[in-house]
């Protein structure tokens, strides 16, 4: 090869790469040091702490000065119904949750990404606007429907149509309904988003070709727009199915505002975890959930990862 | 040219969008009507749409006799503020170093940010960690530091934005005119990175004003450090316990005296989300092209 003229530019380039590497490297550790602290402590600290449920903890003692209990508490654990009724509420809420929100998602993605009116913007911002009020607001929102004494739906619904009031918050029936309401009322602003921002990549051409073939548009909704959206879906869904054994802790327990009688329906795993450590006082239970919570949780999302990593490896986490 | 079915596909659209915005902003437009109801009438008549009396009283009652909500409203502006400040200079620190590619260890460092996305200790031994070693308990930095101070979702959007938004050329310009590394951050990086940093500090600030966990599990005592969503969940809390133990009379009526009237309750929820509607409307845009990013590329 012949030798090539470097310019001074790349002299320097050069020049500079080889000498000061680790000069140049170490304005960058520093910077990144704050963060990295942060972590250590908030993250990678209470790490180890998951021995705690391997342990018969005496806060005396410390976590790691507790004398060890094997499995104890996992068999504990995992005698109680406890264990099954979290597990069941954790994964079939997320599960209906999913499937609810996704669908209703795309089909309002669909219908903002067609409409040519201007309020279009408008019913953008109105329902993503849920999505950014607190779980505490939410509750009083809920409260202020279903309130025993003065909610709308027992003093105006319900007496308009003759019916007795309903004690809302003792009644585990309804609250499935009401949690999968709420949730879809909460989330599907920000699924929203996502969709519709596929949608507006898509190939405009394609609408066009197939509206001068006479296609409706529910026939270019089916046909092109649906089949586009597949792969966001389906990486989506699997994202969501990574986390399935991870709930809204706010939903979960501030919403049902921590009513006892609706425990059956409304208690999960995160739930569990924090009525266990700070309100029971049963702390190696809640670890032991928390672990059960950790591990199984790891797995998911590696697992949901891998898949996703088959189908389309730009989608991936890692 | 617009068909037929086109024309019935708007009207339809329109339609179900306008009662799907309706479902949206209707529990808000009931709080904020059941804050204006004279409270006589909430008692007597429920929540509803069209109060047979209206009332400022609630509001009057906040500004004038309600110190307790005054001084929670400074809490949660001061821990925004400080929150937000102090999230967004190590998350774009750290987020800025690990997009330079030159720098030795990069990979290990990106793997330690990105492993806290996959695993955690739970809650449990970050309680025990934050009260026993670092006794936060009862402080202010209780509801500062745990969890929402940084997390690695925002260091990797920022990353990316940083390794994709800002040309290598230019940084390299940078360099040849002799600027430091810290001058290459500060002058040509980070001007550059404003987007980002914004929406980044959007979503931080939003989650510092509507936490209520930090302060639920660490202020056991200390409630004059509660902030507002710590305020409106205590109350609503004591209201359910008194429901709840309605058995005990006396008891019951010495609960209420300490609980303020329904429409103050509801007048305090609307002054608790009135930052986020104020806000709203400017920074939607930004909020939406930041759920955009994370979206896609989660």
């Amino acid at each position: 090869m012949a030798a090539q003229v470097l310019s001074p530019e790349d002299k320097l380039r050069q020049k500079r790469k080889k000498k000061n590497l680790l000069h140049r490297s170490i304005p960058i550790y520093i910077m990144a040091l704050p963060g990295l602290i942060y972590l250590f402590i908030n993250n990678y600290m209470p790490m180890p702490g998951i021995v705690l449920a391997f342990k018969n903890y005496k806060a005396k003692k410390g976590i790691y000065g507790s004398a060890w209990a094997g499995l104890k508490n996992f068999k504990y654990l995992f005698s109680t119904t406890d264990a099954w009724v979290i597990t069941r509420n954790t994964i079939g809420y997320n599960l209906v949750f999913i499937i609810v929100n996704t669908i209703a998602a795309i089909a309002v993605a669909i219908i903002l990404s067609e409409l040519t009116s201007k309020a279009k913007k408008f019913y953008q911002s109105a329902i993503l606007l849920p999505f950014l009020l607190s779980a505490v607001i939410i509750s009083y929102l809920v409260f202020a429907f279903l309130s025993a004494d003065n909610g709308f739906i027992n003093n105006t619904i319900l007496k308009a149509m003759g019916h007795d009031p309903i004690n809302w918050y003792a009644e585990p029936k309804y609250w499935p309904f009401i949690l999968v309401f709420v949730n879809l009322w909460k989330g599907i602003g920000y699924s929203c988003i996502i969709y519709l921002a596929t949608i507006i990549s898509f190939d405009r051409s394609l609408y066009e070709a197939a509206a001068i073939d006479g296609a409706t548009k529910w026939q270019q909704i089916r046909s092109i727009t649906l089949p586009l959206l597949k792969p966001t879906v389906i990486m989506l869904t699997l994202m969501a199915v990574g986390r399935i054994f991870y709930s809204d802790f706010g939903l979960f327990y501030q919403v049902p505002q921590n009513s006892g009688a609706l425990l059956p329906v409304t208690n999960t795993i995160d739930t569990y975890v924090y009525r266990g450590l700070l309100e029971l006082g049963d702390i190696t239970m809640s670890a032991a959930a928390g672990v059960y919570q950790s591990l199984v949780g790891f797995v998911l999302v590696l697992g949901a990862n891998l898949l996703v990593r088959k189908l389309d490896p730009d989608s991936a986490l890692f | 040219m617009k068909t037929k079915s086109e024309r019935k596909f708007q009207l339809i659209g329109n339609i179900i969008m306008i009662i799907i915005t309706a479902c949206a902003l209707i529990p808000l437009v009931l709080m904020a009507i059941s804050s204006f109801t004279d409270n006589d009438v909430l008692v007597r008549n429920g929540y509803s749409f069209i109060p047979e009396k209206w009332s400022f009283f609630a509001y009057e009652y906040i500004f004038k006799s309600s110190s307790a909500v005054i001084h929670a409203y400074g809490i949660s502006i001061l821990l925004t503020a400080v929150g937000t400040v102090c999230s967004l200079v190590i998350t774009t620190l750290l987020a800025y170093a690990l997009s330079r590619t030159f720098l030795p260890g990069r990979n290990i460092l990106t793997f330690i940010v990105f492993f806290t996305m996959l695993f955690n200790g739970g809650l449990v031994p970050t309680y025990i960690n934050y009260t026993t070693v670092f006794g936060l308990k009862n402080t202010f930095w209780s509801l500062l530091i745990p969890s929402l101070l940084m997390n690695a979702f925002n260091v990797m959007l920022m990353k990316s934005y940083f390794m994709t938004g800002v040309p290598e050329e230019i940084m390299e310009a940078a360099y040849i005119d002799g600027a430091s590394e810290y001058a290459a951050f500060g002058r040509i990086a980070l001007p550059l990175a404003k987007p980002i940093v914004a929406t980044v500090g959007l979503f931080v600030g939003i989650g510092y004003w509507n936490d209520w966990m930090n302060g639920y599990i660490y202020l056991t005592k200390r409630t004059d450090l509660y902030s507002i969503q710590n305020l409106l969940n205590r109350m609503i809390q004591n209201i359910q316990f008194l429901s709840q133990s309605a058995g005990s009379i006396s008891n019951a009526q010495q609960g209420l005296a300490n609980i303020p009237s329904v429409s103050v309750r509801m007048a305090m929820a609307v002054v608790g989300v009135l930052p986020i509607i104020v806000i709203y409307p400017f920074v939607q845009n930004n909020f939406v092209k930041g759920i955009t990013l994370g979206g896609v590329k989660g």
